[in-house]
């Protein structure tokens, strides 16, 4: 039993997303790099003379949680969705932010802001919003962003949606107040694909970012594992056993047409792309033992470059951002240690030292940090490597956590464990400090993957 | 005792020297099938009772086959003394039988990551494939694959458990 099948797409906002506060630039034509320069420009300003309040200290390997009150948005009774709760786990699972609880009468984007109310709770932001329903199926979404210290209007958005795709704005919402708040890239409303097994059955999902919405994209009574999404966030690889063996498939999420990339002779696995999607990494045994491979992503049917050539097990390739080194999982020292290999060619130089057992290496889309999973008195947990100076910490307590995943802003890693007996996903900050479990499935869940930025 | 061997021996030559009726009975206990068959069925028969003498074998082989699990220690892919028979079984079959097809599954128990798994797997099935193409097995007959800790023989991570599912499987196609 197999089936693939293609997802509802959630509504792109280009169009429809509009915005009141950026009013002026809604009547400049499409031109959005210009349009973005201008908002980025003015936003820089807001932010600059925010900076004081609004940057997030970070100090050594902690960092401050900024008190901000995200209050019920207005008209949400009506809806099944609610705005304000999606957007304040957001922020909050970000470890960036800590909530402080709705105070006073009702508020929307429209409201004057009690400066002294806020000075009261201690808050450094403020957002409130309404939904208003506008047709059968239109919501008109709102919202504002307060500087809840000087009392200054940071400006606000209005998303015109369909009812299902309120749960996407909420996260888009969250972006925005992310955004303007640390100066960085939110990642609430990107996706994640990830693996459960229920019974006999398992199922490759696409979710959002919290786990939520989750869609099938693929059914098999066969196991599914190491999905792996390409970089333009239209594509997920991954291995199937459903012929009986490993094989690696590239699955079109939107279309839900996929095609076989590698059936060689042997097993078929740990597909990783390059940054620029052109190339997959893998591991085929077809010359005998797990070696890796490079193959044209574009023409599957060119024949695999072999990447490095050992006599023992070299597996989990996972590219730099700058495409141009592999680092990847190898016991030819004797026990599974990380190596990182030029894409072009040369010797393997070892990576981790400590330890018997160092698996499953996953690199920041900034560059500086790599995520692994290491065996500590047959514990397995994740560990984070700053790659600049070489430090090493453990973030977690269970143990036996695998396969971590690095959000597209570098600033989170999803990875999977077993809590009460169950996999389940959790995503935390790269200190530890700050972890959650996300909803998802029910029965076990696992090889969770963080898509792009593009979805 | 030897009252009994020589009253037995006694009884026997009594038999023989008694009636049709009981040498028949003799017969039917000493010589059946052979001598049955041979006298009765057509010479394709015959053919077909030899054929099927190397059938048991071949039975007999089905037997050992269905002894298709080879059990690893932990951490290790070295195939234990006591699989060497079950290996030269297998060998023997595929090389009588150049059609016969094979794929050697390698499985891991449930400790550490799914891909490295894979790869450990693979190195069991690898093993196995080796042996037996040290014993003449062609390399176009076997597939060594990996199923990693995916396809767990028993559920759980107990000591009893992780023995069971470190192993190598051979799956006639």
């Amino acid at each position: 039993m197999i089936e693939a099948k293609r997802l509802l797409k959630a509504h792109n906002f280009s169009p429809p997303f509009c915005s009141f506060f950026d009013a002026m630039f809604y009547f400049l034509p499409n031109f959005s790099k210009l349009k973005a320069l201008i908002i980025g420009a003015l936003w820089m300003g807001v932010l600059a003379s925010a900076s004081a309040q609004f940057r997030v200290e970070v100090s050594g390997q902690g960092l401050t949680q900024m008190p901000i009150t995200v209050s019920a948005f207005r008209g949400n009774e009506s809806i099944t969705q609610k705005i304000a709760v999606i957007v304040m786990a957001d922020l909050e699972r970000s470890g960036q932010f800590r909530s402080v609880d709705a105070f006073g009468s009702a508020v929307d984007e429209n409201s004057q802001p009690d400066p002294s109310a806020w000075r009261k709770k201690g808050i450094d932001a403020f957002v409130a919003g309404s939904v208003t329903r506008i047709s059968e199926d239109r919501y008109d979404v709102r919202f504002r962003l307060w500087d809840a210290v000087r009392g200054q209007d940071l400006g606000g958005q209005s998303h015109v949606v369909a009812g299902a795709d309120l749960r996407h704005v909420a996260h888009k919402i969250a972006d925005t107040v992310y955004e303007k708040l640390t100066g960085e890239k939110g990642v609430f409303s990107t996706r994640i694909a990830y693996v459960s097994k229920s019974g006999p059955t398992y199922n490759l999902w696409v979710a959002d970012a919290d786990g939520e919405g989750a869609q099938s994209a693929l059914r098999s009574a066969e196991p599914i594992i190491s999905p792996s999404w390409a970089p333009a966030g239209n594509q997920l690889a991954y291995v199937s056993f459903e012929s009986r063996k490993p094989v690696v498939y590239v699955h079109d999420v939107d279309s839900g047409k996929r095609r076989l990339v590698a059936n060689f002779k042997g097993s078929n696995s740990a597909p990783s792309w390059s940054p620029d999607g052109r190339t997959l990494a893998l591991t085929l045994s077809r010359d005998g033992g797990s070696q890796l491979y490079l193959m044209d992503a574009m023409s599957p049917s060119a024949e695999p470059r072999r990447l490095a050539a050992s006599s023992a097990i070299d597996t989990e390739p996972t590219f730099t951002a700058d495409g141009r080194t592999v680092y990847f999982v190898s016991d030819r020292g004797g026990s599974p240690q990380i190596y990182k290999v030029p894409v072009s060619g040369g010797n393997a130089e070892r990576v981790t030292f400590t330890g018997t057992y160092n698996i499953s290496p996953a690199l920041s889309l900034d560059g500086k940090w790599l995520a692994y999973i290491s065996r500590v008195n047959g514990a397995y947990k994740l560990h984070v490597m700053d790659l600049t100076s070489g430090t090493v910490n453990v973030i977690t307590d269970t143990t036996a956590d695998e396969n971590p995943s690095f959000s597209p802003n570098s600033r989170q890693l999803i990875y999977a464990t077993q809590q009460q007996g169950k996999e389940a996903l959790m995503t935390t900050t790269l200190d530890g400090r700050i972890k959650a479990r996300l909803a998802g499935q029910s029965g076990d869940i696992r090889e969770p993957d963080w898509g792009p930025l593009k979805r | 005792m030897k009252n009994l061997l020589i009253a037995t021996v006694a009884a026997v030559v009594l038999a023989a020297c008694g009636s049709a009726v009981k040498l028949d009975n003799v017969g039917v206990e000493d010589r059946t099938g052979k001598a049955t068959l041979a006298e009765t069925q057509p010479v394709s028969k015959v053919q077909s009772v030899v054929a099927s003498a190397d059938a048991s074998q071949s039975n007999l082989d089905a037997m050992s086959a269905s002894n298709r699990v080879i059990y690893f220690d932990f951490d290790s892919f070295a195939i234990r003394a006591e699989f060497q028979a079950v290996l030269e079984t297998h060998a023997r079959l595929l090389k009588s039988d150049k059609t016969k097809k094979i794929s050697i599954d390698g499985h891991t128990d449930d400790r550490g990551g799914r891909e490295y798994n894979l790869s450990l797997g693979q190195k069991r099935s690898e093993a196995v494939r080796k042996t037996l193409a040290l014993l003449g097995v062609s390399e176009n007959q076997m597939e060594a694959v990996s199923f990693g800790k995916e396809k767990p023989a028993v559920v759980g991570s107990t000591e009893v458990a992780m023995e069971k599912n470190r192993r190598a499987e051979i799956n006639y196609r």
